[in-house]
């Protein structure tokens, strides 16, 4: 144990809560997916990990598509057309597959009332089924005989292997807070992470669609007497989860710049963390439980070691949920008040 | 190197083990060439008959798999060329290089009766998992590529290998950075797997006071930036990393962008060009990947990491048939006793079945790609 090593000055102190942050805040876009369908449904969607995972694979390939194979590097400025295509496209395809995953791994189980355990179960089945779907990506192309037209996009043969943005976008340091170089990409990802959020915040206090989702998650029956479309809430709950999951995934590439077909679960783990140590069910949760857990590993690395960082987090999880039983802000989506 | 056997998580379409040129040894051949024995060629009861390759045909690591058969095959199409009264084949087994799924094709390698020596295992993992079956039934074998240095403390005299252990490695790697790039202080990071530990650890016991500090991650991190904070505080002039490419290049992006300026340095488990996509490569440019192996000769028939490993394990089983071993024991004799030149160096083994004489390559990569052709010999 080196405690030296985090608090020895304050630099380093800062250094490593900065870093944790940029990271917590991707883990709070993804947690957004989690903690709405679990605040309208009462379900852990665990395959909200694979949405973001497709996003991942949504950004490389526009830049694939775009940019071709090439190794290069660029600064964000020169990035950023493309980016913005590629968070488009990301949003897209995350929500397309939140929304498939509603229609063929929910609905029915939701509609005929099944037990909530059925419907965890069919999510852990469909997060399987998405991931090795990716890995199989290259046989999928074949069937159709497209595998040589886009070799580019599946990698055949090696589709499960690591699979890289050919555009490394180089952070340029902004200025320095203690000695930690604060650059135009962490800012980005913090400052749209945040935006996404209180965006989302305000969707759902202030408009009419928010109003019903709210009502849905306080009382579903009452909302459906209320003339709430609750099947309508859900495919919305889940569309919102993806296109957060896909503006998850076009930070997360920006920052790390590659993926695979398991990249998704690490991630999705930390991010139900995240949510439920904010408290499940509640948005702004998600933020505090995000940007919390972010920290927590990063000092945890600091002090123990990377290998502990996981033991510091996940036993601060087991901390905060003894003291708060229902997370840390705990009030649940429904109660948000307009 | 070992791979270690990552999570497959669904069961995954059955990859057909490819039976590539299972031979029909005629037997009027055999009989005719029964009372052989001496020297000379052609003349063995071994004619017809066939080697086995265990390894990675498909997976992950599939295509190392290819290179090694690649190698094989070209030294027996030689073989065979100049021995047409006496032809050797071969049977692949493809383990995925997974440990798990290599057992059951050691069982039919070992109950197969038309097969008198075995190339392989390719990884570390499935060596270790396999290497009890094979020396129990008596089974000589040649890996090209497993670097693990318990495999050969094992007691199993059977096994062979044509390549230098990860101990050999981590001393030249430690010699490198302290002599030639003349690091002062060197940050090892490792990710807690067989392979990675163990070379790390070599490398931290051969760096001695040059050792300023190591940590350890954990395998499918990304976040590495609790590490770069570690390294920058350290104030190390060199950093090592034991593992594998994708969390090397991970490690090599986000140090350089964390203000690292010294020399990176990984090992063969980094020693791919995926290295360089998942660092980008300026952050990529001037790392130094080590590897227990180097670039074939220019006219050699055969392309690929460890293709010359396997050429010249297939070799050394051509020259024991020549030779006239006819039975398992004559031929891990003729193994234990074997010394010449092969193309990827001087071949000759100790008492556990480790090469006598191993060579470490660094391999650079510079103007945005891994270099392959222009190694460094390193120890």
């Amino acid at each position: 144990m080196d405690l030296g090593a985090l608090f020895g000055s304050f630099d380093n102190f800062l250094s490593y809560t900065a870093g944790g942050l940029v990271f917590g805040a991707i883990y709070a876009l993804i947690a957004l997916g989690y903690t709405m369908v679990y605040g309208v449904l009462q379900l852990i969607n665990f395959a909200h990990s694979e949405v973001f995972m497709y996003g991942t694979f949504a950004v490389a390939w526009t830049f694939i598509f775009f940019h071709g194979t090439g190794d290069a590097t660029w600064s964000l400025g020169k990035a950023i057309p493309i980016l913005l295509v590629a968070l488009v496209v990301a949003m897209l395809m995350s929500a397309a597959v939140a929304l498939l995953l509603e229609r063929v791994a929910y609905r029915r189980l939701i509609r005929n009332n099944s037990p909530k355990l059925i419907a965890l179960i069919s999510a852990i089945g469909a997060s399987f089924a998405l991931a090795e779907a990716m890995g199989l990506r290259d046989r999928f192309a074949a069937w159709f005989g497209l595998d040589d037209d886009l070799a580019d996009y599946v990698s055949p043969d090696k589709a499960r292997d690591v699979y890289s943005n050919p555009v490394t976008i180089q952070p340029h340091e902004l200025f320095t807070i203690g000695g930690y170089g604060v650059t135009d990409v962490d800012l980005v990802v913090l400052g749209a992470a945040l935006l996404m959020m209180l965006a989302l915040d305000q969707f759902v206090r202030r408009t009419r669609l928010g109003r019903g989702i709210r009502a849905t998650a306080q009382d579903p029956e009452s909302a459906a007497l209320m003339g709430v479309n609750s099947g309508r809430v859900v495919q919305i709950t889940f569309l919102i989860g993806g296109l957060m999951a896909g503006a998850a995934a076009t930070l997360y590439m920006m920052k790390i710049g590659s993926t695979r077909q398991n990249a998704g679960f690490i991630l999705g783990v930390k991010a139900f963390t995240a949510a439920v140590m904010g408290g499940i069910g509640n948005l702004r949760g998600a933020l505090v439980g995000g940007l919390v857990l972010g920290v927590m590993e990063n000092w945890g690395s600091a002090v123990f070691g990377q290998e502990w960082k996981d033991v510091v987090a996940f036993v601060l999880l087991v901390l905060i949920l003894l003291v708060r039983p229902s997370g840390i802000l705990g009030e649940a989506l429904g109660k948000a008040r307009a | 190197m070992i791979r270690s056997s990552r999570a497959r998580r669904a069961a995954i379409t059955l990859a057909a083990t490819a039976l590539v040129l299972s031979a029909c040894g005629s037997d009027g051949d055999d009989k005719s060439n029964d009372a052989a024995g001496g020297d000379g060629g052609g003349a063995s009861e071994l004619c017809g008959k066939n080697l086995a390759f265990l390894g990675a045909l498909t997976g992950d690591a599939g295509a190392l798999g290819q290179n090694m058969v690649g190698g094989i095959e070209l030294a027996l199409k030689e073989y065979n060329a100049d021995n047409a009264d006496c032809k050797i084949n071969l049977k692949t087994f493809d383990s995925q290089g997974n440990p798990d799924k290599a057992p059951a094709l050691a069982t039919q390698i070992v109950n197969d009766d038309t097969i008198f020596g075995l190339i392989g295992p390719g990884f570390s993992g499935e060596s270790l998992a396999t290497g009890k079956t094979f020396f129990e039934k008596g089974l000589p074998s040649i890996s090209p590529s497993a670097t693990n240095v318990t495999i050969t403390q094992q007691g199993w005299t059977t096994w062979h290998r044509v390549i230098g252990n990860d101990n050999a490695q981590g001393q030249a790697d430690a010699a490198y950075l302290t002599g030639e790039v003349g690091a002062k202080k060197v940050f090892v990071v490792d990710d807690g797997q067989d392979y990675s530990k163990g070379l790390a650890d070599t490398v931290k016991e051969a760096l001695g006071d040059a050792l300023v500090a190591d940590d350890q991650i954990s395998v499918g991190d990304t976040n590495m930036s609790a590490i770069v904070q570690a390294v920058k505080a350290s104030g190390a002039d060199a950093f090592f990393y034991g593992g594998y490419y994708t969390e090397a290049g991970l490690l090599a992006k986000q140090l350089r962008q964390g203000g690292f300026k010294g020399t990176f340095m990984s090992g063969d488990g980094s020693e791919d060009p995926n290295f360089v996509k998942v660092a980008g490569t300026q952050a990529a440019e001037g790392a130094v990947l080590s590897a227990p192996a180097g670039p074939p000769p220019a006219d050699f028939g055969a392309s690929g990491l460890y293709a010359t490993q396997a050429y010249d394990a297939a070799n050394i089983f051509l020259a024991a048939v020549q030779d006239g071993a006819s039975s398992a024991q004559e031929i891990n004799e003729f193994i234990g006793s074997y010394s010449n030149d092969g193309v990827s160096g001087p071949i000759a083994f100790d008492e556990n079945g480790d090469i006598k004489e191993s060579k470490i390559y660094a391999y650079f990569v510079k103007d945005g790609k891994l270099d392959v052709e222009n190694p460094q010999a390193i120890s």
